[in-house]
């Protein structure tokens, strides 16, 4: 072959397609999703759900990085969400009734008692926080492989809702941590430039700031995936050892790994909580982690457009589809119960089905499909590195 | 017992002092001394189990000595991370070869360079020019080194586990190149080739050696392969330096024979 190799079609799944064709997929994609809630009413359902679903594909965008680029299986990512939240709990409510600090906030908002940030530094501080947190919860993982490694992580997010549910009682400088069960409420709306909080009388600009947040956060994993880091993180992924001995810092890079993930989480947790408008503790079950793990597997771990995909579908079925289509249908055959009672019995079966049927997710990931089909990666290794 | 003692460090770019590994009970090296002049070919041999692998391991970082001291370039490097020792300038291949299977060959070699490169996480998110050049630089210098190892164009973009096992151990030798380093180090390399192509290889350590002034310490079970190529041999067996020096020297010990054969008469 002569011709040049960028220009040559991108052959996948035995359909050559031209190169140009996913650029434009992808903006066309885009740009319905931008006009989308236009044809909605302003606090309609759909609307609702699809906020939501985006919120998650932020989740699940940054647990893809940890699990799915580096292969580091975290259990706990459900912490990065509580963190997330509690920064815009603590930061944007009147939960400390007795301070009174106001940055950037909107007039409305400044005349509150309470700490009141800007969004916009609600969110960067998430972020900062759960980095710091991911940091920490990779630490104790460094030297451990596999199934270890979800253990631990798995007890870090068991520790994060403990202290979530009992921090009312956890006094820090006279201040309880959280509001425990009860939760932290009403949360400020989201006022970016001093306009009029968002509110949920109107859901559309709150469907706009997912979209840019997950736009944004897509680009960071398409950047990521094909940059030294991400080269770095497959590499990990792939052989431990053989990463090392090419110059690969194991501890470095699996860290910035977590802390990326987590950064990502933070952020859709700072944004979660603002748009629930309450951060309490029994948000921050162990069952939504295993619901994001399970995005990103029906989607494809590692493959960036499947765990879209994937977020989006698993939060449709589990925000609209169970509760609100299908909801009565068990009652309709003459049985006793909800669909929405067997909520994660639907979401089990159907992540059996997929890995009998297509074990590599939806929309795989190049590298992803060659191991499942061909049993890559399965060979013991012998060497372990001595960190 | 050590039949040389360590020479100086002067003309040496490795020198392993009195190095041990224990593991548990077992003594896998015990006090072996080595040196490897700069831009030679030294190898090392001897039966299978004699330690030569767990002595490499030291050298590169993946187990630490439990006793001795590594010294590489003039820096001690007996208990540095792999990673580091890399940067240094120390490279490898491994026995069973260790690539990155759903890597594509080139992105193998840029793995290789990572200790070369800057860029950090937000060099990666944003990639300002300084890394956009750093990245057509190690793109290029990744393709160079495949195709001095003699890997064309076409199999570049092709996944490692796609490709042939001869070419499998070019892309290793390739992704060890491409970390600069100063000292290679190959895990028998001929290991499952016919005859012509270790004699190809044969040819092409010696090329490495005088074209990038290389220096290349050889773990081998194909006798005509290290009789050929090494300045120096040593032999181990049960992790104990039982014999060093040129291979006609080393050819003729009484003890080599007997590691190799048993008892005579």
């Amino acid at each position: 072959m002569a011709v040049a190799t960028d220009k040559a079609p991108t052959r996948r799944y035995g359909i050559a397609l031209p190169p140009w064709f996913s650029r434009v997929a992808a903006i066309t994609l885009i740009m319905i999703a931008a006009v989308l809630p236009l044809f909605f009413t302003q606090s309609s359902n759909f609307i609702d759900d699809t906020t939501l679903a985006l919120a998650y594909v932020v989740m699940a965008l940054g647990l893809n990085v940890v699990v799915g680029f580096a292969g580091l299986l975290d259990l706990g990512y459900v912490a990065f969400f509580a963190i997330g939240a509690y920064t815009t709990g603590w930061f944007s409510s009147g939960f400390y009734a007795d301070a009174n600090v106001h940055v950037a906030v909107s007039s409305f908002q400044s005349h509150l008692p309470g700490i009141h940030l800007n969004w916009l530094f609600v969110v960067v501080i998430a972020m900062v926080l759960c980095a710091v947190a991911g940091v920490i919860i990779g630490l104790p993982t460094l030297r451990l492989r596999g199934d270890y490694i979800a253990i631990v992580t798995l007890a870090f997010g068991e520790i994060v809702r403990v202290f979530a549910l009992k921090g009312d009682e956890v006094n820090v400088a006279g201040h309880p941590l959280t509001a425990g069960r009860q939760g932290i409420t009403p949360i400020d709306g989201i006022s970016i430039a001093g306009n009029q909080p968002f509110n949920q009388l109107d859901l559309r600009p709150w469907y706009w700031t997912a979209l840019v947040m997950v736009l944004i956060v897509l680009f960071c994993n398409i950047r990521l995936r094909d940059s030294r880091l991400g080269r770095a993180w497959v590499a990990i992924r792939e052989d431990e050892v053989a990463a090392a001995s090419m110059g690969v810092p194991l501890v470095k890079t699996k860290l910035l790994s977590y802390a990326t993930g987590a950064a990502f989480g933070g952020a859709s947790g700072a944004f979660l909580g603002a748009y629930l408008n309450t951060v309490n503790a029994d948000q921050f079950q162990f069952a939504f982690s295993i619901f994001i793990l399970a995005m990103i597997i029906l989607g494809g771990l590692g493959s960036i457009w499947g765990v879209v995909l994937g977020a989006v579908t698993l939060s449709y079925i589990n925000y609209r589809l169970i509760p609100d289509v299908l909801n009565d249908v068990p009652q309709k055959l003459g049985l006793d119960f909800q669909l929405s009672d067997i909520g994660f019995g639907i979401f089990g079966f159907l992540l059996v089905i997929m890995m009998v049927l297509r074990p590599q997710g939806l929309l795989p990931e190049r590298r992803r499909e060659l191991e499942l089909e061909e049993g890559i990666g399965a060979d013991d290794q012998f060497v372990q590195v001595q960190a | 017992m050590t039949e040389q003692a360590a020479p100086a460090a002067n003309g040496d770019i490795l020198v392993a002092e009195r190095v041990s590994k224990i593991f548990g009970g077992l003594v896998a090296v015990n006090d072996v001394s080595f040196a490897i002049p700069r831009r030679s070919i030294v190898s090392i041999i001897g039966p299978n189990g004699a330690g030569k692998t767990t002595f490499f391991n030291m050298l590169t970082g993946l187990y630490k000595p439990s006793t001795g001291r590594i010294v590489f370039d003039d820096r001690d490097v007996t208990r540095s991370r792999p990673d580091l020792i890399t940067k240094a300038g120390v490279a490898r291949t491994f026995q069973n070869i260790r690539l990155f299977a759903t890597m594509t060959a080139l992105e193998n070699v840029m793995v290789g360079q990572h200790a070369r490169m800057k860029a950090g996480i937000f060099g990666s998110i944003f990639r300002p020019p300084r890394v956009r050049k750093e990245e057509t630089r190690v793109t290029e210098h990744a393709r160079e080194m495949l195709k001095f190892v003699g890997l064309r164009d076409r199999v570049h973009e092709q996944l490692a586990i796609n490709l042939s096992y001869g070419d499998q151990r070019r892309v290793e030798i390739a992704r060890a190149l491409a970390s600069g380093p100063t000292l290679l180090l190959l895990d028998e390399p001929t290991a499952g080739m016919n005859p012509q192509e270790s004699a190809r290889l044969t040819d092409f350590m010696i090329r490495l050696r005088d074209e990038l002034d290389l220096s290349i310490l050889l773990i081998e079970h194909d006798m005509k392969v290290v009789m050929g190529v090494s300045q120096r041999v040593t032999v181990l067996d049960h992790g104990e330096k039982i014999a060093e020096g040129d291979p006609q020297e080393v050819r003729a010990n009484p003890a080599v024979v007997e590691a190799y054969l048993g008892k005579q008469g």
